[in-house]
């Protein structure tokens, strides 16, 4: 009998094109997709080389990080974002790569349009300019963010150098109290093993808890893998994953489902399979998360005091914490709960998904946003754009007094103009609190979209369970 | 890509942990096309205030730092966003090599295609370089990469880890495409065995 494997081992061994000993194995590549910001440089790399893409039609480009959410039948108001997006066009039409820009109904982030495509399936390898390139993993896919010279490669040959990496386990035992979500795991586990926890690793994230989860919010948790230091983080697929893939535009249809199915369904970990490292969570003893500092390692119960640094195990993690707090404006030992917020942001590859919007309207349904507050809601495409209109969040959101916008990146990394102006402080459902990363000088505090929304109805940063 | 063999050169001490790519290189700087002119962001908010002014009390507008090949910073360097751009501004600015308690993996990828070294060391070592830059700043270290060991001023050597083909491909200035190229038989065979159903030019 074979030895038993994991699943990320089964997925590699079927991706390994060639092993040389002494290099890194030739590992091929099912699904690229790139976007603007990171594919530019690769393409002047193909010209400058006389190369040719290996497989526009295993290639899919959409613009995200620079769009405006806003007067989207305008140009682009800032000449540098928008030549950046017709440089994505020219490229792919010279390449023959098919692209969603600005103009298409399938727009919006990368990461939200793939899996709403159908384009992410268990199994596949899948990589992108982006470290977010692990949501797929909640579809049972090997997918991880690549650099630029990186997307080249794949560019040229549909193929990666990679070193094989460790498998780390990840079990959430139990269920996840009323107002605790997807987001709350993740953050609990970030906090818990920190930003460089993961690293070399991919997650395997199961258990319970997982396994009760929607695709929306299995998507939620493994797009934060690279924040636990994990290049990539997934789910094996079960029914919940074959029913959301099933019938999509690019999901396989007749025949070639049936055998796709039968061959998904020997994807999961064999019994007794060893895992390099492993933890286990406990869902039922988390409570709902928020970010303190300017990692997303820095993150407590949302009742919870702010970490004191003369508590930190080294000089290095003292002052890097002092550092944090000082950027944050904050005293350790002091409560989170109460603290005064101008912006609140619901959008992202991490939480601007269906379920994500369903939960902020939940809590925004009857209740108004805080004259303090500047709310924008963002969906992550426009596929979720109409299904939310078409149940009628939109209504909800505007008749609170939240900003309903067009889909993108947004304020997540403030690209686009969507930004926290210098001091303020937000609470974001994306996915980094790094200084500046929302504006110069704007403070991020991470929750899930329910925190997000108790937040706009209060003014100042809430605990959603007194809501619900 | 640049060669690399060896270094000697004073060091940069950057004491803190978790440095993002955001840090290295603000978003809003990402929206070139090209690879060039992004050295002058590099650690752009650190380094400069609201108005652009240099921030004075930030290491890298210290006088000596310009001379510095070798940036020596805290744990779990380069986390983060996937953007080459970082080490792109970080050898632009002239860096050579970083030393770290661990990095990124996604960074340590990018700055091994762009003659970027990450140097990894222990803890112990770690400290006691903190410890040497602050009271003798003008000290320096020697980095060999054929050998993989990190020379100290009083003599010791400490080895650290380098993936063997990276290795090669930094002995001998050349980047992975052509090693990938070289294998089109291999892929094509591997495409011919595995045709799946996905295609992305017609859903």
């Amino acid at each position: 009998m074979s030895k038993p494997r994991t699943i990320v081992e089964k997925i590699w061994d079927a991706h390994v094109v060639r092993q040389d000993p002494g290099a890194p194995a030739l590992l091929y590549i099912d699904v690229h997709l790139i976007h603007e910001v990171t594919s530019p440089q690769a393409f002047d790399g193909l010209r400058q080389r006389g190369l040719k893409v290996r497989r526009p039609d295993r290639t899919l480009a959409v613009a995200d990080h620079n769009v405006p959410t806003t007067n989207r039948d305008l140009p682009i108001a800032d000449p540098v974002s928008a030549r950046q997006v017709e440089q994505l066009e020219r490229n792919c039409a010279e390449f023959g790569i098919v692209c969603h820009s600005l103009s298409s109904d399938c727009q919006g982030i990368v990461h939200v349009v793939g899996p709403e495509l159908g384009l992410t399936q268990p199994g596949i390898t899948l990589v992108c300019g982006d470290s977010h390139t692990a949501t797929h993993g909640a579809f049972g896919a090997l997918a991880f963010g690549i650099g630029t010279s990186e997307v080249m490669n794949v560019l040229a040959s549909q193929c990666l150098l990679q070193n094989k990496p460790k498998t780390y386990q990840v079990v959430v035992n139990g269920r996840l109290k009323k107002g605790v979500t997807a987001k709350d795991v993740i953050l609990a586990l970030i906090a818990r093993i920190g930003t460089g926890g993961g690293t070399g690793c991919v997650f395997e994230f199961g258990g319970p808890a997982i396994r009760a989860l929607s695709m929306d919010e299995r998507m939620t948790v493994c797009n934060m893998s690279i924040e636990g230091g994990a290049r990539a983080g997934l789910i094996a697929p079960d029914d919940t994953t074959f029913q959301y893939v099933h019938g999509r535009p690019y999901a396989p249809k007749g025949k070639d489902w049936d055998e796709a199915l039968a061959r998904w369904k020997q994807l999961p970990t064999d019994e007794g399979a060893a895992y390099d490292r492993s933890v286990t969570l406990d869902a039922s003893s988390l409570e709902p998360m928020v970010t303190f500092g300017t990692s997303p390692g820095m993150g407590i119960p949302v009742g919870a005091p702010v970490p004191d640094p003369s508590a930190a195990k080294d000089a290095v993690e003292r002052e890097s914490l002092i550092k944090a707090l000082r950027y944050m404006d904050l005293r350790p030992g002091k409560p989170l709960l109460g603290h005064p917020v101008q912006v609140v942001f619901v959008g992202s590859c991490t939480n601007g998904r269906m379920q994500d919007l369903r939960d902020a309207a939940s809590i925004l349904k009857g209740r108004k946003v805080h004259p303090g507050i500047r709310m924008l809601v963002v969906p992550g495409s426009q596929a979720v754009k109409r299904q939310a209109e078409a149940e009628g969040l939109d209504r909800i959101f505007r008749e609170a007094g939240a900003e309903w916008r067009e889909s993108g990146c947004s304020m997540c990394l403030a690209m686009n103009g969507d930004q926290l102006q210098p001091g303020e402080y937000s609470v974001s459902t994306s996915n980094r609190n790094f200084e500046g990363r929302q504006g110069p000088g704007g403070r991020t505090f991470l929750a899930s979209p329910l925190t997000a929304a108790a937040t706009a109805v209060n003014g100042v940063l809430s605990d959603v369970r007194t809501l619900l | 890509m640049k060669k690399f063999t060896t270094l000697k050169s004073r060091m940069v001490p950057l004491p803190v942990d978790n440095i993002d790519t955001d840090q290295i290189i603000p978003a809003r700087f990402l929206k070139t096309i090209s690879k060039d002119g992004l050295g002058a962001q590099l650690f752009h908010d650190w380094r400069y205030d609201a108005s652009g002014a240099p921030r004075p009390d930030f290491v890298l507008n210290q006088h000596w730092a310009a001379q510095c090949q070798v940036l020596l910073a805290g744990d779990n360097f380069g986390c983060g966003s996937s953007r080459e751009h970082a080490p792109w501004a970080l050898t632009q600015y002239g860096f050579r090599a970083i030393i770290s308690t661990s990095f990124a993996d996604i960074f340590r990828q990018n700055s091994l295609k762009n003659s970027l070294l990450p140097v990894i060391v222990p803890p112990e070592i770690h400290k006691e370089l903190l410890a040497l830059v602050a009271q003798q700043p003008e000290a320096e270290v020697v980095i060999d990469l054929a050998s993989q060991k990190l020379g100290l001023p009083d003599g010791r050597e400490v080895e650290f880890p380098v993936d063997p083909f990276a290795r090669q491909c930094l002995m001998e200035g050349v980047d992975e495409l052509g090693y990938i190229l070289i294998q089109q038989e291999d892929i094509a065979a591997y495409e011919a065995k595995n045709p799946g159903w996905i295609n992305t030019l017609t859903p």
